[in-house]
């Protein structure tokens, strides 16, 4: 069974369809990205399925539940974290706080008013963990909103990652990067995929990127899906060629 | 590691001798007992603002309700329930954190200037009632007719009713527990929760926060502490009048607030002692007393924006 099962899914914004009827299924452990010029709804996409924005009509199923009105707070117990296209962090605290506050959460410890020292070196183990995975050990005590652009993508992915998600959802991962940040971010997010199975979803222009990591591509135009396929099928594609991609993919089709 | 946590040790240390000792300093200095002990509820009454506004980032501009409420609360128990200080602080506490729970409820999907603005119209709802109920609450002459009264624990009588430095004691001691209870919240993961409401409510809420029931909750515990630093003002007094819950106590409060440093944990007490001083001073020389903290406020918001206690802690740190 798919674990993220979108159904006929639509958004409009007044007059204006954002998203038009895009059914999509993500298997458990695939990476899959999303493609598609600017303006094509992949954003909004991504809204539609962590529960930013609701559909206008059509439904979203996580593990065979129907989670279509679901807030996005729930979504994140079942499962689902993701990471937003302009970094969302917690710029005046400490990295480790930003992550610490993750893991408190991911624990179910929100709402607790005090935490026993027990508890409390679980949390820290565990931001540890986060820390290491995400190669942020050194910054730990750093602000996180005086980070480099490069560590401050990498620290909001390891917030997510300390929800211990099953579905992960990366808008624009190499966003603003240079060469040797986007090589890091895509080393780490193709360890995640293999190490742990977790099932990536990920929109991402830089071509080189997604043809090296997806195992299947979708691509959207207009807000409407019109090609969906392993990457071979995608860059011998003609509609997509057509839509955008052009030499990108004639260059990095292996 | 959060915000609280940062002040380091020497700060809160030295607030608290100086507040331990404050009887026997404050006389040498031209100040008088009581003063020191409207710093320490009006400190109270914006540290508990401040736990929404510096820590949780939400403007709540009308919070002298709860304080009146508390106000009101205590007196009202004094006059008609029973002659017990303790009662009338439970049932002063109560007013204003109950209502300030129910109502918080309505507006916590509210945020920013509209939040402001309902909170605002509540304080004015009350102070309205407060004025117009004359049977009840004395209208504009205030709530007279009431007054502390001593409190007898077992072998000790503390003389609160009568002895000045005794009531600033007991009011030092109300103080450190309530500012105890807060400094532990920040410290929790509770705590953290608002920090990061605070600083950035889309990654809160996908972090699985629920930011609207957090936001709430911390409401309700500001109203019931604010309440509380209410309950004591009405005590200290032996009075309480319609400008207990007027929004110009509200702005005030805000001031102090600000003027100290919202995103420490001292910094309302440390603004509250310089609004409350300058006040008891410069109003004996001049009624125009506001238009020098006025200009004060103007000066520390423009060149230090994290107050006065963020000057002191950064060349504390330089």
């Amino acid at each position: 069974m798919s674990l993220l099962e979108v159904q006929a899914a639509s958004r409009s914004f007044g007059s204006l369809v954002a998203v038009r009827s895009v059914s999509l299924t993500v298997a458990a452990g695939e990476l899959r990205a999303v493609i598609g010029p600017n303006g094509a709804g992949k954003t909004t996409f991504f809204n539609l399925i962590s529960g930013a924005v609701r559909p206008s009509a059509g439904t979203v199923r996580f593990d065979g539940r129907d989670i279509t009105g679901l807030p996005a707070w729930r979504r994140v117990a079942l499962g689902m974290a993701r990471t937003f296209q302009i970094t969302e962090i917690f710029p005046e605290l400490t990295l480790a706080a930003n992550l610490r506050i993750a893991v408190e959460a991911a624990a179910g410890l929100r709402l607790r008013p005090w935490l026993g020292r027990r508890a409390a070196a679980a949390v820290a183990r565990g931001v540890e963990e986060v820390l290491d995975q995400a190669g942020l050990t050194a910054k730990a005590g750093r602000m996180a909103g005086e980070l480099a652009h490069g560590d401050q993508r990498a620290a909001e992915i390891a917030m997510a990652l300390a929800l211990r998600p099953r579905l992960l959802l990366l808008d624009e991962p190499t966003a603003g990067m240079g060469e040797q940040e986007t090589y890091d971010i895509t080393r780490l997010v193709r360890r995640l995929h293999q190490e742990r199975a977790l099932a990536i979803v990920l929109i991402e222009h830089d071509m080189r990127v997604v043809f090296h990591l997806a195992d299947r591509i979708a691509v959207l135009d207009q807000g409407t899906l019109i090609a969906d396929g392993t990457p071979a099928e995608i860059a011998a594609d003609a509609r997509v060629q057509a839509a955008y991609l052009g030499h990108a993919a004639e260059a990095a089709a292996p | 590691m959060s915000a609280a946590g940062r002040t380091g040790a020497p700060v809160p240390l030295a607030i608290w001798v100086l507040l331990l000792l404050a009887p026997f300093w404050l006389g040498p200095v031209g100040g008088y007992t009581a003063l020191g002990t409207r710093v320490l509820v009006l400190g109270l009454a914006a540290m508990s603002l401040n736990l929404l506004l510096g820590f949780t980032g939400v403007l709540s501009f009308g919070h002298a309700a709860w304080f009146g409420l508390g106000a009101y609360g205590a007196g009202l128990a004094l006059k008609f329930v029973a002659l017990s200080t303790p009662l009338a602080l439970l049932l002063g506490t109560l007013t204003g954190g109950l209502a300030g729970a129910l109502l918080g409820a309505l507006i916590v999907h509210r945020r920013g200037i509209y939040f402001a603005m309902v909170t605002i119209a509540f304080g004015q709802v009350f102070y309205y009632i407060a004025y117009r109920w004359n049977s009840l609450t004395g209208g504009d002459d205030g709530l007279r007719g009431f007054a502390r009264q001593d409190i007898t624990l077992g072998p000790w009588h503390l003389d609160i009713a009568g002895n000045g430095t005794a009531f600033y004691y007991f009011v030092l001691t109300c103080f450190a527990v309530a500012v105890g209870l807060m400094a532990l919240l920040l410290r929790s993961p509770f705590g953290r929760t608002l920090l990061a409401i605070r600083e950035n409510e889309r990654r809160a809420r996908f972090l699985g926060i629920p930011v609207e029931l957090h936001i709430w909750i911390a409401f309700a515990l500001s109203c019931v502490f604010i309440s509380f630093a209410g309950a004591l003002y009405a005590l200290l007094n032996n009075f309480a009048d319609p400008n207990n819950l007027h929004y110009s106590l509200s702005g005030d409060l805000v001031i102090m607030a600000v003027l100290g440093g919202m995103r420490s944990f001292w910094g309302p007490l440390l603004g509250a002692a310089v609004f409350v001083v300058l006040q008891d001073y410069v109003s004996s020389l001049t009624t125009n007393w506001m238009s020098f903290v006025g200009l004060l406020f103007v000066l520390v918001v423009l060149f230090f924006p994290r107050g006065l206690l963020g000057i002191l802690r950064r060349q504390g740190t330089a």
